[in-house]
């Protein structure tokens, strides 16, 4: 891989954090991941993390209308975004005010000096000028008049002032771009794609790109220094890409249709943020076998899967919190009539619409106990953005061997969140091939396989198989409709042992990082993972014993979970709620779990859950 | 379990009845639907491993338990959405979709509107009797002002909704309608339902003998059937009355309908309107007349196919590259620009 290495030297560094922030008309997503596809190639480790508002166009150059997108990259394991930003590029005075309490001191602040205009700084809220009255000392703040340099740049493109401005983005990845030493040929390739159709746009772009580029090649950066090199992490040989959280559920889903021996998926799904990435991705992919369906309502999304599962496809559907409580009455019906689904609910801040595009974990308590009457089902949760393909796989396999819902946990943080992802060889991936009952001898629909206690899937189309199922109380024996009231408990006590008899066909719990014993254990769930290890990597580095587990799977747990668990003397549960897993786990085994809460629509920082650990080593 | 020996051609009306007694109340409408289905169904010689009924909650639920055929008795409302899902899943299957006045058209008017706009090709047959029976007789979205019920002992305040113009206004392609007593007009009315392809839509006036007895016998009554009711055929005209001597005409200068007696005042049979059921504005003014004033009208009120959903979203994906068997899965992990190799 070429590099533009120039003289001076370029200092070396482990990792860094930039955070690109300007209007949400700005383009910062697309800034970030084109740096995010630069930074993949030349080598690095990375976790990204995008941060737009809930508005689609808020008022231009207000504090509300800031989005960012944070990449985390380096020679080094990296596993969360980052808790601080080390270069903060600020397209305007509002990604200032928003986004400058996040860059630690010392950091480099990026700023267009030609967007601090008096009416936007008003706008932001500034009272004075925070470029001229000293407020920014603690950072090396690097003051470029991005607006005129693109203006400037793009003037022979013959673009309209506008469309022109609209070049700043790219001028400010060139930049980026050449103090981390990236190259820029995925990028100039991917405008010209783009933009075919509008060349001279394209053109502009490319302009814009090449001249921040140049800038900081030249003489004129050479003040602030030659850049930084930051080496390649040591990874696995293979073949690789970036997969964001809902592109390896949309693709683990479809591996695990092809594991199930299942020829289709029905996905349907109704809008929601954000959930609704994921209906857009399997839209696309529509030549592997799924078909997408945009029902009426949450309802009907739902409805249509148990449907479709009833006649034989994969069903599955994805939603977020207010979602998932009207898709309840459909999870009893499927958990009534024992058919597999798979439910992907991408949490997000609540109660009610709460904040739709901050991550939250409070939907556990949902998952696991949120419908009427006892209706056990499985729930898992996926950690990263990568565990997420395999989660998906699991998600069907349970699904389909044990006839019952399946929740994934995922949440507004896993599905936009991006890392690399050496692809998997298919050919060993886990084969479940789905057995559909064919023989009519002795069939009735609710006869039990004596080793998961799931029911024979019986597809219309099969003759000799005509039956018929609904959400009443079925006999044990026949399948028939039954009152009777000793039956009644003896069904409840099958749907609950097949679901618990799951924690025998799962991996046993184990560790993370760290011994399987001791003081102790810092239990999470979800994607807490990175911040979570991190910290007690730290705490481990420090002396402290302290011990790393991770729960893949909440309903059921594990079944070494509660011998593990009382192994330890302490036990911290750092979570995206009020103690959901906490409570869980202590009623469970009775164990003293203490919990850990956040919520604020973001992500742990690793030093939050390393002081947690602190006041407990 | 019995093996079947008979061909789907010899099954009789009788084979279509699965093995459990029937738990309807005694003289109940919905009887004669069901006797009705298991008829069309003997005489269309329907493969019953490739016919499903799929209902909601209500009385008229209950219906997929008392046939022999595969059968989903789901959620209150719902139904509409998971027969989507089940044509969708398998477009080759035949799905019929039993649905009541409350569960089709109160807690279920959603998936009602939008299954019939989107042209699901299913058979949906609302049992209408205007009042809850399964939860023991409050009124219904179909029950007349006035409705005294156990929740409404002054009276219901709220209009009733049509059902017919329900399904025109959310773009049905195929309404009828029929009275469960009128056991022949019932079967030709569902025979035309099963053969569109598209969601059919078709009311059958059914009575409840214990909440609402009597709701229709305005215009059911054998005695005075033929003035109250018109039996509408495509390039028929609208001809009723014992003595076929009243039709239906445009008035003169409106946009509506009105009754004349053929030759009271000039009117002739010329100026009686002919049935064209692919006429939409016709159909709906036929399904707003009510007595007194007007027949009510009986039979294929609309009929005017077009593609429908699961046709055309199956067309959407063969046109993106689905093939029937094992999909490329591998291609698809690999096909985005970006990969990078590390050795």
């Amino acid at each position: 891989m070429s590099t533009s290495l120039t003289s001076p030297a370029r200092e070396s560094r482990d990792s860094v954090v930039i955070r690109f922030a300007g209007d949400s008309g700005d383009g910062m997503q697309v800034t970030g991941g084109r740096f995010t596809v630069e930074t993949a190639l030349a080598g690095n480790d990375l976790t990204t993390f995008p941060d737009y508002p809930a508005e689609i166009r808020a008022p231009a150059g207000t504090t509300y209308g800031v989005s960012a997108f944070q990449i985390h990259f380096g020679a080094v394991d990296v596993m969360t975004p980052g808790d601080q930003v080390d270069v903060l590029v600020a397209m305007n005075p509002a990604a200032l005010k928003v986004d400058l309490k996040d860059l630690r001191i010392g950091g480099t602040l990026v700023v267009d000096t030609g967007a601090f205009s008096e009416r936007n700084l008003t706008k932001a809220g500034f009272k004075a000028n925070p470029l001229d009255d000293g407020s920014l000392a603690p950072y090396q703040v690097l003051k470029l008049d991005i607006t005129k340099l693109t203006l400037d740049a793009v003037k022979d493109s013959g673009l309209h002032t506008r469309e022109a401005h609209r070049c700043r983005n790219m001028w400010a990845l060139g930049l980026m771009l050449w103090m981390y030493g990236r190259d820029r040929d995925a990028t100039l390739a991917w405008l010209k794609q783009k933009f075919a159709g509008r060349p001279e746009i394209a053109q502009g772009n490319v302009a814009a790109l090449n001249a921040g580029h140049a800038y900081g090649e030249t003489a004129e950066m050479s003040e602030y220094g030659g850049g930084y090199t930051v080496r390649r992490a040591p990874v696995t040989p293979g073949v690789y890409r970036t997969m964001s959280g809902t592109e390896a559920i949309a693709w683990g889903l479809l591996v695990g249709m092809g594991a199930a021996g299942l020829e289709k998926m029905i996905f349907a799904g109704y809008p929601i943020t954000p959930a609704s990435l994921l209906l857009h991705t399997l839209a696309n992919l529509k030549r592997y076998g799924v078909i997408t369906f945009q029902a009426e309502d949450e309802i009907a999304a739902i409805g249509a899967c148990v449907g479709a599962a009833y006649a034989g496809a994969l069903g599955v559907t994805s939603t977020s919190g207010p979602g998932m409580a009207l898709k309840t009455e459909m999870l009893g019906l499927a958990i009534a009539t024992e058919l597999p689904l798979v439910v992907v609910d991408s949490q997000r801040a609540g109660p009610s619409t709460g904040m739709p595009t901050k991550a939250e974990q409070s939907d556990l308590f949902q998952a696991v106990h949120g419908r009427n009457a006892d209706a056990p089902l499985a729930v898992l949760a996926a950690a990263t953005a990568t565990d997420c393909f395999d989660v998906a796989i699991e998600a069907v396999r349970i699904a389909t061997k044990y006839m019952t819902p399946v929740i994934l946990l995922s949440d507004a943080f896993l599905a936009h969140a991006a890392e690399p992802w050496r692809i998997p060889d298919l050919d060993r991936l886990p084969r479940f091939p789905v057995r559909f009952r064919t023989d009519p001898a002795g069939f009735h629909p609710f006869l039990r396989d004596p080793d998961t206690l799931a029911r024979p899937w019986a597809r219309p189309g099969t003759r000799g198989l005509e039956h018929r199922i609904g959400g009443l109380e079925k006999d044990y024996d026949t399948g028939h409709i039954s009152y009777d009231p000793t039956n009644h408990a003896r069904m409840t006590q099958a749907r609950a042992a097949k679901i618990a008899g799951i924690a025998n066909d799962i991996p046993l719990q184990t560790m993370a990082l760290g011994e399987d014993h001791g003081h102790l254990a810092v239990v999470g769930w979800g994607s807490t993972y990175g911040a979570i290890h991190q910290a007690v990597r730290r705490a481990r580095n420090d002396g402290v014993d302290a011990s790393h587990i991770h729960l893949r799977y909440l309903s059921p747990f594990p079944r070494n979970l509660r011998e593990l668990l009382a192994r330890f003397d302490r036990i911290l549960v750092p979570e995206l709620n009020n103690g959901q897993l906490a409570h869980l786990l202590r009623a469970a085994y009775l164990v003293p779990a203490e919990g850990l809460s956040k919520v604020e629509g973001k992500p742990f920082k690793v030093s939050e859950i390393a002081e947690a650990i602190e006041r407990m080593k | 379990m019995t093996v079947t020996t008979i061909t789907d051609a010899e099954l009789q009306p009788k084979d279509y009845a699965s093995d459990q007694e029937v738990r309807w109340c005694p003289g109940c409408g919905d009887y004669a639907i069901l006797k009705a289905v298991h008829k069309v169904l003997a005489e269309l010689g329907a493969p019953r491993e490739r016919t499903v009924f799929v209902s909601g909650i209500g009385c008229a639920a209950r219906f997929p338990y008392y046939m022999s055929t595969y059968g989903f008795h789901t959620i209150h409302g719902r139904a509409p959405a998971i027969a989507t899902g089940i044509k969708l899943a398998n477009p080759e299957l035949d799905v019929w979709v039993m649905t009541g006045d409350g569960d089709g058209l109160s807690i279920g008017g959603n998936h009602m509107l939008h299954v019939l706009r989107r042209n699901v090709d299913l058979q949906i047959v609302l049992f209408n009797n205007e009042i809850y029976g399964l939860t023991k007789g409050q009124y219904s979205p179909t029950s007349r002002r006035g409705t005294k019920s156990p929740s409404t002992p002054q009276g219901s305040v709220d209009y009733p909704v049509s059902a017919c113009a329900f399904a025109l206004g959310a773009g049905a392609r195929f309404v009828a309608r029929s009275i469960d007593t009128l056991q022949p007009h019932l079967v030709g009315v569902l025979r035309r339902a099963h053969a569109h392809r598209g969601a059919s839509f078709v009311e059958v006036f059914q009575n409840c003998v214990v909440f609402n007895d009597g709701a229709f016998d305005g215009f059911t009554a054998k005695d005075g059937a033929a003035d109250t009711q018109i039996h509408v055929e495509h390039g028929n005209p609208l001809i009723f009355g014992a003595r076929k001597d009243r039709g239906l005409r445009l008035r003169p200068g409106k946009l509506e309908l009105e009754v004349v007696t053929l030759g009271e005042g000039g009117a002739t049979p010329d100026d009686v309107l002919r049935h064209d059921e692919t006429n939409r504005a016709l159909a709906h003014m036929l399904v707003e007349l009510e007595p007194p004033a007007f027949p009510v009208a009986l039979g294929v009120i609309y009929c005017n196919p077009a593609p429908s959903f699961e046709t055309e979203t199956y067309a959407q994906a063969r046109a993106a590259g689905a093939t029937r068997g094992t999909p490329d899965l591998a291609e698809l992990l690999t096909s985005k620009e970006g990969t990078w190799t590390v050795t």
